[in-house]
């Protein structure tokens, strides 16, 4: 299910690739025609340095169809340091631990399956920044 | 543009309608506005509509509920905008009747959501989100509100319970509705003890989702002979999008589809806020209800929950809100609710609310929101 869809979006999913805005500047994700600050003709493609902070997080106890297997899951709205906000779960971390401007950065991750015979999808998630030491 | 008056309403209540399907649904809303109107051939109905294909495999609703109100033969479509997809009907009926294109047109919002199990209908909920990148992370629609409730408490500094009279309110009034699906009073003890379903989001933040059909029949006001009840005239009609995801906003903390739809609205209609009398208001979730407060000019921004906690709010406030349960309390059958807010409405303006009717109400407004805030539908409506 969704397999041309999942591949389609692999740059995004794996990469994190947006786009820098060659007129205004600004960071964009994901890709798209259109520069949604400037209003001008978006691009080149920029890949974004996967770092970022919680803008905001929630935990989901009831999940969609699809998602039953991993609930509960921590789902945040993160910062990335570029300047765009991203939806994305938070893995690696106690629900009870995470905090709103809390340091993450993007891991790949297992989003989904699609039963013992489908596919499995694979994209961003984010966890806790591990300081290198 | 011609005049245009809101002549028949109906509605079903809003339950778990387990013997009843979607076209029964709607055509007993459409059949009862057509008898309150004494219209008896329409040239269009309009479908307000989001799940059907998802949950009860059933696309074509122009026909097919053209059909089974007899009206074979009429102009008729589905209109979709997620949780906005009734006033979006409402919208386009307007627009066809105002252009001189058509002259009695139906618009019935109806959604059927009791046929699924809850995890299918969570996932059919959240395809008003962004599939791509919102609803792929496994994000459910009452999570990207609380996403958005939670940042609101930090930004503004307020606690959860600062937002319980919302619901109280909202359930003290569907208390009073015949056609609610929520028809018991809450205290605030019960919205603090409440079970969490999404942090900070509780369950007596979240309105119930539901089987229902509204229906309003619209004609040109000149085809309309003055009679015993006030005329409803539509006075402002307006819509406008934001971003589909919650995450692509300038700001996620401000509705600002709700601001401009409210503006072009006030503006056609040569009102101001302070001349509203009561705001049907789209409060899918409290948060909803103060940013859109805010949103349309009534609270300053980040000051909604006051004009709840000072009771502004109530049937006897200076804005009474959600005046026959809101969301909350009469129940969200999705694409259903924006024609239920319009029938309440029309309710108010003509003296027919029953025991919620206010003293003054000769203005309302009503507020649709579809997705987290994507598309809004801003209507006034006016007695005269």
């Amino acid at each position: 299910m969704d397999i041309t869809r999942h591949w389609r979006l692999r740059r995004q999913r794996y990469a994190l690739e947006g786009e820098r805005c060659v007129h205004c500047r600004e960071y964009i994700f994901p890709p798209r025609d259109i520069c949604p600050h400037c209003g001008e003709e978006a691009g080149p493609l920029h890949t974004m340095s996967g770092q970022g902070e919680v803008y905001s997080f929630t935990v989901v106890h009831d999940p969609p169809t699809g998602y039953e297997a991993q609930a509960p899951y921590a789902v945040a709205l993160v910062k990335l340091a570029e300047g765009p906000l991203i939806t994305a779960q938070l893995t690696d971390v106690d629900a009870a631990d995470i905090k709103i401007g809390m340091p993450v950065e993007m891991v790949t991750r297992r989003l989904r399956t699609d039963g013992p015979e489908g596919v499995i999808q694979y994209g961003y998630k984010f966890r806790p920044h591990l300081a290198v030491s | 543009m011609r005049e245009v008056i809101v002549l028949g309403i109906g509605q079903t209540r809003v339950e778990e309608h387990w013997e009843r399907s979607l076209r029964d649904l709607a055509t007993e809303a459409g059949l009862a506005a057509m008898r309150d109107a004494g219209v008896d051939r329409i040239d269009a109905v309009f479908v307000g509509n989001m799940l059907s294909g998802q949950i009860a495999h059933q696309e074509n609703l122009g026909a097919l509920v053209a059909d089974w109100m007899g009206q074979r033969g009429a102009e008729g479509f589905k209109v979709e905008a997620a949780c906005a997809s009734g006033a979006a009907a409402f919208r386009a009926a307007f627009l066809a009747v105002a252009s001189g294109a058509l002259d009695a047109v139906l618009a019935v919002g109806v959604e059927k959501m009791t046929e699924t199990s809850g995890s299918e209908t969570t996932a059919a909920l959240a395809s008003a989100a962004d599939a791509d990148f919102e609803s792929v992370q496994g994000i459910t629609f009452v999570g990207l509100n609380a996403l958005i409730m939670r940042r609101y408490l930090h930004a503004f500094g307020w606690k959860h319970t600062d937002f319980g009279e919302f619901s109280i309110n909202a359930h003290a009034n569907g208390a009073r509705n015949p056609n609610a699906r929520l028809r018991q009073p809450i205290t605030e003890r019960d919205y603090a003890r409440a079970r969490m379903i999404c942090e900070p989001i509780n369950l007596l933040d979240a309105s119930p989702i539901g089987d229902g059909a509204a229906a309003a029949l619209l004609l040109p006001a000149d085809k309309v002979a003055g009679g015993p009840r006030p005329r409803i005239k539509i006075a402002g009609s307006a819509a406008a999008t934001d971003s589909l995801a919650v995450h692509d906003r300038k700001d996620p903390l401000f509705l600002s589809a709700a601001h401009l739809g409210a503006r072009r609205a006030f503006a056609q209609a040569g009102v101001t806020p302070g001349e509203i009398d009561f705001f049907e208001l789209h409060d899918a979730f409290s948060i909803l209800a103060a940013m859109s407060l805010e949103a349309c000019g009534f609270a300053e921004r980040g000051q909604g929950p006051r004009m709840a906690l000072d009771g502004a709010i109530r049937l006897d406030g200076k804005l009474p809100i959600c005046t026959q349960g809101g969301l909350k309390a009469r129940g969200h059958p999705v694409g259903a609710t924006g024609m239920y807010q319009i029938v309440e409405t029309v309710q108010q303006l003509r003296g027919e609310a029953g025991e919620n009717q206010l003293s003054k109400a000769r203005i309302g407004l009503a507020q649709n929101i579809g997705g987290s805030g994507a598309s809004i539908f801003t209507h006034i409506l006016k007695a005269e």
